[in-house]
Parts: structure tokens; C-alpha cells; sequence
């Protein structure tokens, strides 16, 4: 068994619906990602290697849809930067501050608004919207959270959400 | 609209439980490793096997939940072609794709709609399956043409409803 899993501190339940860690991508959106993402599956989508296709269909190059949360992970390491440095930090945070040392990601939803186009500048925030009471799952005990990571583009237009069903946990002492 | 390159499915080619052809890839540790660098994806357990297995407590370096996305959107597209735009996907993860797995792709219609503004919509169910046991499920919400002159791409504001 492990040891009992604590109330949830006041301070942690005043994040809820908060909006934090407004951010910019680190860097202009470009298509070597792009190019990557989709030989990393074998996508021949002429919308990304074709870009007399894309100015037809799409009014010039976009990367694809599901690269949304690509464009805020963080370099592994940055001049300056101390740490690893992660991405949906409001998860990590909640980890430590619920003392639950494991997570994984139980689910996702993906919402898409503009296209993103090479050049973007894209800026995002996180907010926690919900932490549940104690549950006890096949991989320990823990509590499951909600994330959600809203995106817009340098003229305002929302480019997707993205949400994330978490479980932080502890492992059975064995 | 009518190149040959960009002509896809259209409204009138669909119908509720048509089934999408399947799709199979073997999974190596390269597609693991291949797909979390793409998505930037640094954290250990999508490439370094000792941390899957000792830290984490599961059989290898597994493929990545962007990564997963990215595989389901191929697939989805590969079957609309280029005019499909998707609006919506819904994940359920139910256990990982590791190296030597043989990842089998298939997906079925669920409903077709046109909304106010006259785009229409697919409801797929989509699932990524492991020796028949699903591992991750997907519901996706994707725009397709209603008929050859349309483009769900050209849609902004209040004529794209995801």
C-alpha cells in the first residue's frame, strides 16, 4: 500500500481556471518541422511537400493540424536555461505539488481553428481546469486532472486548444 | 477545383459505417524515436529503452501522444485527400505501440452532417489496434468538400465550426 494521498492544498485548488504560463514559441514557424513530422509518418499529403498544392487549396504553405502542441515544446537546452526544460508545465507542476511522482497522459482532445503557416509567431497559455477527488487505478492511486492549452496566432485568430486528461499517481509499494 | 492532384472525397462518396481501408506499419524503435524528435518531444522514455523499462515500469520506448496524433491524421487524410481539413480529434489511450509491434490502423464512419454554414462534416471512429486490441481510440471531426468546387480550407471565422 502506499502512504495516504493528502486533501488537495487550497493553493493548488486556487489554480483551478487560472490562466498561466502565457508564452511565445521560441521560434518563427518553419518547415523543416513540418517536413519531419510528416516523413516520421510517411504522410504524402501534397498539402505539405507540394506547394503549388497548398497555394491552391490553402492560399500558400501550412504545417499540418496535429504539429499544434510541436510549436511550445522547449528546447532541450537553452543558453541561460537551468533544468530540464518541459512542456504543459502546469502538469509538472501539479505532480510536484500533489506529491504524485508519476503521470501519464489518459487522454487528449485536439480542437482546430486557422491554419498555421510558416512565419507564425504563435503564442499560448495553460489553464488547469479541474483535479479530482482520489481514484485508484491499474497503475497506482492517484488523481486525474484536466489541462487545457489555448493557442492564437500574431493577429489574435485562434489556432486550436489543445486538452489534456492526466493521472498523477503513485506506484503500489511493492 | 478540379486538378487531379487535390480532387478527393467528396460529401456524395460517403455514407454512415463505411469502413476507411485499413492501414498496417511494423513499428520500430526508429518510428518511436523517428516521431517524439519530430514533435520535440525530449522526455527518456521515447528513446532510451533503460528508462522505459526501470523508471517507468512498462516493456520499451513507446510511441509519443503528438506522434500518435500525427499517425492518425495520415491516416484519416491519406483517405479524404488534401481538400480534408480536420476540426476535432479525441484520443482515448488505452496501452502503448512499442518496437516490433505491428500497428493496424482502421476506422469507420460514425455520422455525416452539413452545418448551418453548409460545411460538411464526418464523425469517424478511429482506432489504432495491436494483435486486435485497440490501444489508442479516436473520435475525429474532419470538413470535407461537398462537392468539387467546394474547399473546407477556405473557411474562417463563423463558416469554420469544429
Amino acid at each position: 500500500m502506499s502512504d495516504p494521498i493528502p486533501d488537495i492544498p487550497a493553493e493548488v485548488q486556487a489554480l483551478v481556471g487560472v490562466i498561466q504560463y502565457e508564452e511565445r514559441s521560441t521560434f518563427p514557424i518553419e518547415m523543416g518541422y513540418v517536413y519531419n513530422t510528416c516523413a516520421a509518418v510517411q504522410n504524402g499529403n501534397p498539402l505539405y511537400w507540394d506547394a503549388a498544392v497548398a497555394e491552391e487549396l490553402t492560399g500558400g504553405q501550412i504545417a499540418p493540424p496535429t504539429m499544434m502542441s510541436v510549436w511550445f515544446r522547449p528546447h532541450y537546452w537553452a543558453p541561460g536555461a537551468e533544468g530540464e526544460q518541459k512542456a504543459l508545465q502546469a502538469h509538472f507542476d501539479l505532480k510536484e505539488l500533489l506529491d504524485l511522482p508519476e503521470a501519464i497522459i489518459a487522454g487528449n482532445e485536439l480542437v482546430f481553428g486557422e491554419p498555421v503557416r510558416p512565419g507564425d509567431v504563435l503564442t499560448t497559455h495553460q489553464i488547469v481546469r479541474s483535479i479530482s477527488d482520489v481514484k485508484t487505478t491499474k497503475v497506482g492511486t492517484g488523481r486525474f486532472w484536466v489541462i487545457d492549452v489555448e493557442c492564437h496566432n500574431q493577429k489574435g485568430e485562434f489556432v486550436g486548444k489543445d486538452t489534456y486528461s492526466c493521472l498523477g499517481y503513485r506506484r503500489p509499494k511493492s | 477545383m478540379s486538378n487531379a492532384v487535390t480532387r478527393g472525397l467528396t460529401a456524395d462518396q460517403v455514407q454512415v459505417g463505411q469502413q476507411l481501408p485499413t492501414l498496417e506499419q511494423d513499428v520500430t524503435a526508429t518510428t518511436v524515436v523517428l516521431g517524439a524528435l519530430a514533435s520535440r518531444d525530449w522526455r527518456p522514455m521515447h528513446h532510451d529503452k533503460d528508462f522505459a523499462i526501470n523508471r517507468n515500469g512498462v516493456a520499451n520506448i513507446f510511441i509519443n501522444t503528438p506522434n500518435n496524433a500525427a499517425w492518425f491524421e495520415r491516416y484519416i487524410t491519406d483517405w479524404t485527400g488534401p481538400r480534408g481539413r480536420l476540426g476535432r480529434m479525441k484520443f482515448k489511450m488505452s496501452s502503448s505501440v512499442f518496437p516490433g509491434d505491428r500497428m493496424v490502423m482502421s476506422g469507420v464512419v460514425k455520422s455525416v452532417d452539413t452545418d448551418e454554414s453548409g460545411c460538411c462534416w464526418l464523425e469517424l471512429d478511429v482506432a489504432v489496434s495491436v494483435e486486435g486490441v485497440v490501444s489508442t481510440s479516436c473520435l475525429a471531426r474532419i470538413a470535407i468538400p461537398e462537392n468539387d468546387e467546394d474547399n473546407p480550407w477556405s473557411r474562417k471565422a463563423d463558416r469554420w465550426q469544429p
